[in-house]
């Protein structure tokens, strides 16, 4: 069994249609990368996963490790090993890093059944995973995500994706907005978390992120479905010649 | 006689006016005081109680809120005699706590003995009693208002604390003044305080009013802040359901002083905080803030009044309220720069978080400018939660109610934060973080 199926999903955004029966097997252990012009529907693909309201379902299902994610709120999907990291992190201003973070690793473990972790055990995580990432003590005492840079913000999507320990993680972009050093840290940071029992799908548009994280399948979105599925070879393909042709095989 | 229009008197108007000319003659105080009294009840006579009519009161229809007046609290013995430490607010900051119950002084709840060097602290009652000249003299004189509120407090001040701090004093300890109610019988409780802080002196001074009986509390404290001194003022408004509170603070601020104000209301089901602070020397730099938390049918009217007379001073307000249920929240806020005022820097902000559809919020901030080069701002907002906040907390993991607990602690955050007393931050912040679990 795959662990993410996505079979023949449609979604409708205020009344538009944006997914048009995409259809998505990814296996425990690879990385799949989808990429595709803006407006082809990655970041809806994205958002559905993860349960963000707005997004109505007409067709279709979504499992995760043959469970219908699409009936869970968007925080047991997280307890169950759902990860997004997001295009645009948000700041919180208010909420210490630190507190987000423990109160999302406690949630996630009391959902399913864990003890809440102890003090001692939490800082030392949080402190060896950011020393990786090059995010310093300051950082975390300040609110979630103020004052941070875009490649900070990123790095944090990261820090927060290495403690949480998902199964399935999404990356929406997440070399939006970094220069060649912070996609470098980033990338390097994803690459620790590969492991034979987690998946990714990392959406882009560019090719360039594929450098770093070498996806295993590479697929092409194109108005709302998948148009073409290679190996990593098609995102170089696709960085020389464009998606126009696949604008007019889908149309 | 002017032949003015007069509304009938509802029911609460002539129980007041039955309560003073009943009481007129045990009410403490000399024959300044009586006339200062008949004086405030003259204009009470008048004016009555103030409706929707009155533009001040607008939002806050004394006339339609309150249904009735409460007999005069009764000094006396306590019915229930609790110990000081009952009092729940506070209890683990270590403070000089005086402690009134309903309305007056108890000694031996209150720590007056062995007071640090500078300090002097008496009862408003006894100082009234004794005709204490430097009291009389500035009685009432510390910030003059026409306010009606006041005015009531004028005619029935009984109790409240006098407080003295000698320039260049530095109390180490908070003064905690703790009014607490107690009782099975509703009452009308009329606290009065006289606070002076001499020059360079430093005082950090919190009230907080608690207890559950029904009871109307008319509160005014008139404080005197010398220049250079540094107060840090903290209220909590935390009675409980069926008070009534009404709270004036009538301050003067020196110059190149530091004026530090925090109101923090949770409580009574009626509550009217009004601020009104005069700035009358130069290079102050103030900071008034607060913040409510509201549910059920609570109505709770902040109204500030900032009258730079003198320019180069710097002040910042920011209020913050969390409604939740059919509660309303009123915001008024006027900066007055007079014309020799120059250079004023005033920036005031209220945000409302309106967290069901039955909540409300009234924002109203004026400017009355009447000197060339200031800077003065106001800005105001009210919404809901941040949906793509939530959605960012609940996709790490955090369940919706949980979500929605830290957005609202971290936005009454921002306004507790800036109280610079670490002990008194936390505690409220825990008020905070228990109402929230309330609410779950």
């Amino acid at each position: 069994m795959h662990l993410l199926e996505v079979k023949n999903l449609h979604v409708e955004v205020d009344g538009r249609k944006i997914l048009n029966g995409l259809e998505l097997s990814v296996g425990k252990g690879s990385v799949h990368a989808i990429m595709g012009p803006n407006g082809s529907g990655k970041s809806t693909l994205a958002h559905v996963l993860a349960g963000k309201p707005g997004y109505v379902v007409t067709q279709g299902e979504v499992l995760l490790d043959g469970e219908n994610l699409l009936e869970l709120e968007p925080d047991e999907r997280a307890a169950r090993g759902l990860f997004l990291a997001f295009q645009y992190p948000l700041e919180i201003p208010g909420v210490a890093t630190m507190t987000f973070l423990r109160t999302a690793l406690n949630a996630q473990r009391k959902k399913r059944g864990e003890a809440e972790i102890s003090t001692p055990e939490f800082l030392k995580r949080v402190r060896e995973v950011a020393a990786k990432l090059a995010i310093d003590q300051e950082m975390l005492r300040r609110g979630v995500n103020v004052g941070f840079s875009g490649g900070e913000k990123k790095r944090n999507e990261i820090l927060q994706m290495a403690l949480l320990e998902p199964r399935l993680c999404v990356l929406d972009e997440t070399d939006s907005g970094l220069d060649i050093d912070a996609l470098k840290i980033v990338a390097d940071g994803v690459n620790r978390l590969r492991h034979p029992d987690r998946a990714f799908v990392v959406i882009t548009h560019y090719q360039r992120l594929l450098n770093y994280i070498v996806p295993d399948v590479v697929h092409v979105l194109s108005r709302g479905r998948i148009v073409k599925t290679g190996g990593k070879e098609l995102a170089l393909e696709l960085e020389e010649r464009g998606y126009a042709q696949y604008h007019e095989e889908a149309a | 006689m002017s032949a003015e229009i007069r509304q009938i008197r509802t029911a609460a108007e002539t129980a007041l006016a039955a309560h003073f000319v009943a009481a007129r003659s045990s009410l403490p105080g000399s024959a300044a005081i009586a006339a200062l009294r008949d004086e405030a009840f003259h204009r009470f006579e008048r004016d009555g109680l103030p409706s929707r009519r009155v533009e001040e009161w607008k939002y806050t229809d004394l006339r339609a809120l309150m249904r009735e007046a409460k007999p005069l609290a009764q000094a006396g013995p306590l019915a229930n005699r609790r110990r000081k430490d009952q009092a729940r607010l506070l209890a683990s900051i270590e403070a000089r706590r005086i402690v009134f119950v309903n309305g007056a002084l108890v000694p031996e709840f209150s720590d007056l003995a062995e007071p640090e060097p500078g300090l002097v602290v008496t009862s408003m009652a006894r100082a009234l009693a004794s005709a204490d000249p430097s009291v009389i003299a500035r009685l009432g004189k510390t910030v003059p208002t026409g306010d009606i509120a006041v005015a009531l407090n004028n005619a029935f001040m009984r109790d409240g604390a006098v407080i003295e701090v000698a320039p260049g004093t530095a109390l180490t300890r908070p003064l905690h003044l703790v009014f607490f109610n107690e009782g099975s019988e509703p009452a009308a409780v009329f606290l009065r305080s006289l606070v002076r802080i001499g020059e360079n002196a430093r005082v950090m001074l919190v009230e907080s009013h608690e207890g559950s009986v029904g009871n109307q509390v008319n509160a005014a404290l008139e404080l005197d802040v010398g220049d250079g001194a540094h107060l840090d003022h903290v209220k909590i408004t935390a009675e409980g359901a069926g008070d009534l509170h009404l709270s004036s603070m009538l301050a003067a601020v020196g110059a190149h002083a530091r004026f530090n104000a925090f109101l923090f209301t949770t409580g009574a089901t009626v509550v009217r905080n009004q601020l009104f602070v005069r700035f009358q020397g130069e290079g102050t730099i103030a900071a008034i803030r607060g913040a409510s938390l509201l549910k059920g049918h609570q109505h709770a009217d902040t109204t500030l009044i900032a009258d730079h007379a003198v320019g180069g001073c710097t002040a910042r307000e920011l209020f913050k309220a969390v409604v939740d249920g059919e509660a309303q929240s009123i915001f008024q806020g006027k900066i007055i720069v007079q014309p020799r005022a120059q250079k004023t820097d005033s920036k005031m902000a209220t945000h409302a978080l309106l967290l069901s559809d039955g909540a409300e919020t009234v924002n109203k901030p004026e400017l009355e400018i009447f000197a060339d080069d200031v800077q003065c701002g106001h800005g105001a907002t009210s919404g809901n939660l941040d949906a793509d906040l939530l959605f960012y907390l609940r996709a790490r993991g955090i369940p919706e109610k949980d979500a929605q607990a830290l957005l609202i602690q971290a936005f009454v955050g921002e306004a507790v934060e800036g109280i610079e007393h670490a002990g008194l931050r936390d505690c409220l912040m825990d008020e905070v973080v228990a109402w929230v679990k309330a609410r779950n």
